[in-house]
């Protein structure tokens, strides 16, 4: 089926060198992120964590190449990355399918300008669909479909060209308690599936424990390596974990560093 | 039912449930934005339209203004009547619609690109943006001399009259309805590596497509208004310049009819291009977030 399409393949990292962020106003001079430094395996689920605030939509916005950083670099499979690609797929927290575009349509818009033929996109657009469980919504308008929804399209949209790399920006940020917890075990579900490097953004704990290898937490502005975790829960994992005491202990030492930083914020002013 | 007695019937009334839900339920206080059913949009809309009509009428009627400053609606119909039957009226009418279909769609053709590229690229902004507004508030009328003198009187300088009075307003529309676009949408583009002008072509413009289409519908409106002044000047034919000759000869009647035809031409054109815009843009309606 893939023909030119690069799988993912073991031994392709990401490699984050001294990434800072400064952002300057007329009055003042944030300084906003790192500097960062982080190794990113091929195959893993990585979580940035951290207090609002503290840079992590940032960092993740800077290795989708959205924004650049003022110092430091970004390298993907071994070549530095200056702007957005195809390499990486990217989800927001916001919905961002195309309102003018059915289901369908809007995964096949990734697809264009590919060496793959209409009917090859349209077949690869079905299998994305139906690995994150909308098979029945194809013909449907996004306004159509609820939150949870919409970001599962925007998952097929991601991963439908095949990225090494995939980006999430606090993806389940805007959904109610059950759908968010139904669309972790979706992703856990597809992740299995599809390994690929995941940098995945969020504020919750739960969330990173559940779903990822390894929890980097970032410290208050700027935003630094604080925790560097790979708590080692065994896949596949199912919902029972969120109360297992492995992931209680990892929770209180994560929640323990995150109000650390939450009063340092408070302090700094 | 009369011999049953007061009482029981006062109690079976208020037992009865309300045959409809709501009913008879008083209206919460203090609402805004309540939804109006079409009918009573239509019964509403109709009904003020009616009322105008009858003040105008009783005015008229009762002598309480010179014909000559207000005509009867009888003496405006017939005068309108009178134009049709002379062919006249199909005419003039042919070629306002022609000259304003002519002259907006030269000002949309160069708007569309201009203000796409003025909301999508910085620098463009920059570089149009100061001028164009100044130009914008420089009076449309003021340049019907400046007309004859480059195009003459031909129906070149219609068309620059109308070019003027609505390019400068519509480019900036456009520009507002595309810096719209959300972010994200643009930032999906360019994750998935499309270039600039790809991402303008098959993500701003779809994007932006229901606002600029009321853009078209309101400038369209405004191209109408600077029809009259097009007309005003040597112009062999058209509406606006059989409003300028009838004033010649005090035909208040016959003006009255014009204008009065000139807003129904807007009025039915705006609800074609209304209901064309729920065909072509149906996601736009549907509440999408």
């Amino acid at each position: 089926m893939s023909r030119m399409d690069t799988a993912p393949t073991e031994g392709t990292d990401a490699v984050l060198t001294g990434i800072t962020k400064t952002y300057h106003s007329r009055k003042r001079t944030v300084e906003a992120l790192g500097p960062v430094s982080l190794e990113l395996k091929a195959d893993e689920f990585t979580t940035l964590i951290g207090v609002s605030g503290c840079g992590k939509s940032t960092l993740l916005h800077i290795v989708a190449g959205l924004e650049q950083p003022t110092s430091g670099r970004v390298e993907i499979g071994g070549s530095e990355v200056f702007g957005p690609g195809r390499d990486r797929g990217m989800v927001f927290q916001s919905y961002t399918l195309f309102p003018w575009l059915t289901v369908q349509a809007n995964v096949e818009f990734a697809l264009r300008d590919t060496e793959l033929s209409r009917a090859e996109r349209r077949e690869r657009a079905r299998e994305y669909l139906e690995l994150v469980g909308v098979s029945d919504f194809r013909d449907a308008f996004p306004s159509q479909l609820s939150g949870g929804m919409r970001q599962r399209v925007a998952i097929a949209r991601a991963l439908s060209y095949r990225p090494r790399m995939l980006l999430m920006d606090e993806p389940f940020g805007a959904l109610d308690a059950q759908t968010r917890q139904d669309m972790q075990e979706l992703l856990l579900q597809v992740w299995e599936a599809h390994r690929l490097n995941v940098l995945f953004v969020t504020h919750d704990i739960d969330e990173a424990i559940f779903l990822s290898d390894r929890i980097v937490m970032l410290s208050g502005r700027p935003g630094r390596v604080k925790l560097d975790l790979r708590p080692g829960i065994p896949r596949p994992r199912t919902v029972d974990i969120l109360t297992s005491p492995v992931l209680m202990s990892y929770k209180a030492r994560l929640l323990a560093a995150l109000r650390e930083e939450g009063a340092a914020a408070t302090r700094a002013g | 039912m009369t011999s049953r007695p007061v009482g029981e019937a006062a109690v079976q009334e208020a037992v009865r449930p309300a045959g409809r839900a709501g009913a008879r339920r008083p209206r919460p206080p203090g609402q805004l934005f309540q939804p109006v059913s079409w009918q009573r949009f239509w019964i509403l809309g109709a009904g003020a339209i009616v009322a105008l009509l009858l003040v105008w009428y009783l005015v008229t009627a009762l002598g309480l203004v010179s014909p000559m400053i207000l005509p009867a609606p009888g003496d405006v119909l017939s005068a309108g009547l009178d134009l049709a039957r002379s062919g006249q009226l199909a005419a003039d009418t042919w070629a306002s619609v022609e000259r304003v279909m002519i002259g907006f769609a030269i000002s949309l053709v160069v708007a569309l690109p201009i203000g796409v590229l003025m909301g999508t690229l910085g620098w463009f902004e920059a570089l149009l943006e100061p001028l164009i507004d100044f130009i914008r508030y420089m009076p449309a009328v003021a340049f019907v001399p400046l007309t004859i003198v480059w195009f003459g009187v031909d129906e070149s300088q219609k068309y620059a009259i109308l070019f003027i009075g609505t390019f400068f307003q519509q480019v900036l529309m456009v520009m507002d309805n595309v810096k719209r676009t959300p972010h994200e949408f643009v930032q999906v583009g360019q994750t998935i590596g499309l270039s600039r002008v790809k991402q303008m072509l098959r993500i701003v413009l779809p994007a932006s497509a229901p606002a600029l289409w009321d853009t078209i519908r309101v400038t369209l409106g405004w191209a109408w208004t600077w029809l009259v002044v097009a007309e005003l000047v040597a112009a062999p034919d058209g509406l606006g310049q059989r409003i300028v000759v009838s004033q010649r000869y005090l035909a208040t009647d016959r003006i009255f009819f014009l204008i009065g035809l000139i807003g129904l031409i807007g009025l039915v054109s705006d609800q074609v291009l209304k209901a064309l815009g729920r065909v072509l843009f149906p996601w736009a309606s549907r509440g999408a977030k």
